[in-house]
């Protein structure tokens, strides 16, 4: 049994939002409301679509008309065009609902997400370093409290990450905020508003509980993908 | 991605090393201990471990533990020499090993112990020799790839000898971006000798820059994954005797890099992390690996506090490389008509 002091205490100490944990839906599926869907053939259930509700504030992603193509075409190729298939570091907010846990550190002046898939990892900036040195997979993370949220801002992404299964997508103008409030304990509210002005026609939200893993021996262990995607990436290079 | 390697951009990061309160008006003041509220001592930071000593001890120096002050300069300008001396300029052949002090960051100091070598025992500064076993293992596998690549579709690799570049599997694990270093133990490589540490209760995280590898050390006294689970960096554990961090890995999968290419999954390693004046985090390790090694080895290296931040390596999201490697090979084993 862990014993962290969670919740903020009445002498005004940050909230401890340190330890593992993961979301339980079907987000990275599909952000919007959906359907169980069939995978691709070979795999018959074992990779199909998971139904789910949509976690966006108010139901639907507000593209810009022309940005719904490259959704439909990114949605068409998604078994092959998903850079989460090549075993690419997610982005932000992906990385929150992959299915797979991840392990906040909190530390003085630094937190540290630490996410088991693909060795992915940023680091949040607790005192504000000034602007982004260069753009990258995850991001140029800076956060700051207000009252007992964790508020993380979130620049210079490259672009080239998806936001979900299902072909969601955003360009190098991606900005997203997020918030995460300890509910309880165990419960971390999470939302992720998203500003994107070459995709979206305005800022949308994402929302939803993260839960704290209990069972015991949970941690996070190694996911190193690469090798499960070498196949797939370069069989067909120069043949 | 592209990514230069000069040593680390010297942006006024927040959070500078170990932590330490703003300097007061009078000078020399006294260092301290910095302390996490459970007690522990503070290892956070931005940290490097860049060094010219060299990982073992020349040969020619036999049992000689320390330099002289003549001497440390003498082989500071040596190997800075050595280092740099590739400086083609209009040259625009193959670049493959063009490496010069552009690259290189290792610094330009020894060690402050000035030590002839990383490895402090045996005491002969050298690693102590495989065992039959291994050595003969290692052999044939050389041998294989000497066969191999008397046929098409071998390239010369990054450690300059001739390798199958047909297939990722059959790559470095450098080419294919897995693993630029050992990361446990913690040796110095090329470049981007850096390392992020943030500290929580019962957890201290290591972050390797090369490649984004995060080490998860409990200190909370939760035992290590079953041995049947093998990963590529071990299962890490902490506790604490002391002011001392004593990590010890598990768990290897068996698949290593650089100087622990012989270890195999019986590797054990145990680290000490100690905080001294004024504010290195001194670094001792030992590796124990019974059916690789005749016998345990220990190495010493500090990691000094830098003023700077990690970057981000995307080394697998940007390997272009791979794919011209592989597109390489195969075309010419196609046209020697091979498979």
């Amino acid at each position: 049994m862990v014993s962290l002091p969670a919740l903020a205490q009445s002498s005004g100490k940050k909230p401890n939002l340190s330890g593992m944990w993961q979301a339980l839906n079907s987000a990275n599926w599909e952000l919007e409301a959906h359907a169980a869907e069939a995978g691709p053939t070979a795999l018959g259930a074992l990779a199909a679509v998971a139904p789910g509700p949509s976690v966006v504030v108010g139901g639907e992603i507000p593209y810009l008309p022309a940005a719904l193509a490259k959704r439909k075409t990114n949605r068409e190729q998604r078994w092959t065009a998903d850079p989460e298939a090549k075993c690419f570091m997610p982005g932000v907010p992906r990385a929150t609902y992959l299915p797979y846990p991840f392990q906040i550190v909190q530390g003085t002046d630094k937190t540290m997400i630490s996410y088991e898939f693909a060795d992915t990892v940023r680091l949040v900036h607790m005192k504000d370093p000034g602007p982004a040195p260069a753009d990258s997979w995850m991001g140029w993370s800076v956060g700051h409290w207000e009252g007992d949220t964790l508020v993380v801002d979130v620049t210079a992404q490259n672009g080239d990450t998806w936001l979900d299964r299902s072909g969601n997508y955003h360009s190098d103008a991606l900005h997203v905020v997020e918030r995460y409030t300890l509910r309880s304990p165990d419960v971390l509210m999470y939302e992720a508003t998203i500003e994107d002005p070459k995709v979206f026609s305005k800022a949308w939200t994402v929302r939803m509980p993260l839960y704290r893993r209990l069972d015991d021996g949970a941690q996070l262990m190694e996911f190193k993908c690469i090798p499960f995607t070498e196949h797939f990436l370069y069989d067909k290079v120069g043949r | 991605m592209l990514r230069t390697a000069i040593t680390t951009v010297l942006i006024c990061a927040a959070g500078s090393a170990a932590a330490q309160p703003a300097a007061p008006a009078k000078p020399a003041a006294k260092w301290t201990m910095p302390r996490l509220a459970d007690g522990h001592p503070d290892f956070q930071g931005v940290w490097t471990n860049k060094t010219i000593t060299p990982f073992d001890r020349p040969k020619e120096l036999g049992n000689k533990e320390f330099f002289t002050a003549d001497e440390a300069k003498a082989f500071v300008k040596k190997t800075l020499e050595r280092n740099n001396r590739d400086n083609r300029t209009d040259d625009v052949s193959d670049v493959i090993g063009a490496y010069n002090a552009f690259w290189w960051d290792s610094g330009s100091a020894l060690l402050p112990n000035m030590r002839t070598s990383i490895v402090v025992e045996p005491r002969n500064g050298q690693v102590p020799p495989l065992t039959a076993a291994r050595a003969a293992a290692m052999a044939a596998q050389a041998q294989a790839v000497k066969v191999r690549c008397e046929k098409p579709g071998c390239a010369v690799s990054n450690f300059g000898t001739p390798a199958p570049s047909d297939e990722p599997q059959a790559l470095d694990l450098m080419t294919r971006c897995i693993s630029f270093g050992t990361v446990v133990p913690m040796l110095p490589t090329a470049y981007n000798n850096n390392y992020q540490i943030v500290q929580t209760e019962g957890m201290v995280a290591i972050d390797t820059e090369m490649v984004h590898q995060v080490r998860r050390i409990p200190t909370d006294g939760k035992p290590h994954l079953p041995a049947t689970v093998r990963q590529w960096y071990g299962d890490p554990r902490g506790h604490w005797e002391g002011d001392t961090l004593v990590v010890e890995s598990t768990n290897f999968s068996g698949q290593h890099f650089g100087r622990m290419t012989a270890a195999d999954e019986n590797l054990k390693v145990t680290e000490r992390f100690t905080l001294v004046p004024p504010g290195i985090l001194t670094y001792r390790f030992t590796v124990d690996d019974p059916t690789a090694w005749t016998a345990p080895w220990t190495g010493e290296i500090p990691l000094v506090p830098i003023d700077g931040m990690l970057y981000e390596y995307a080394c697998h999201e940007g390997n272009r490389g791979m794919e011209n490697i592989l597109s390489g090979a195969r075309k010419e084993m196609q046209k020697a008509g091979a498979k």
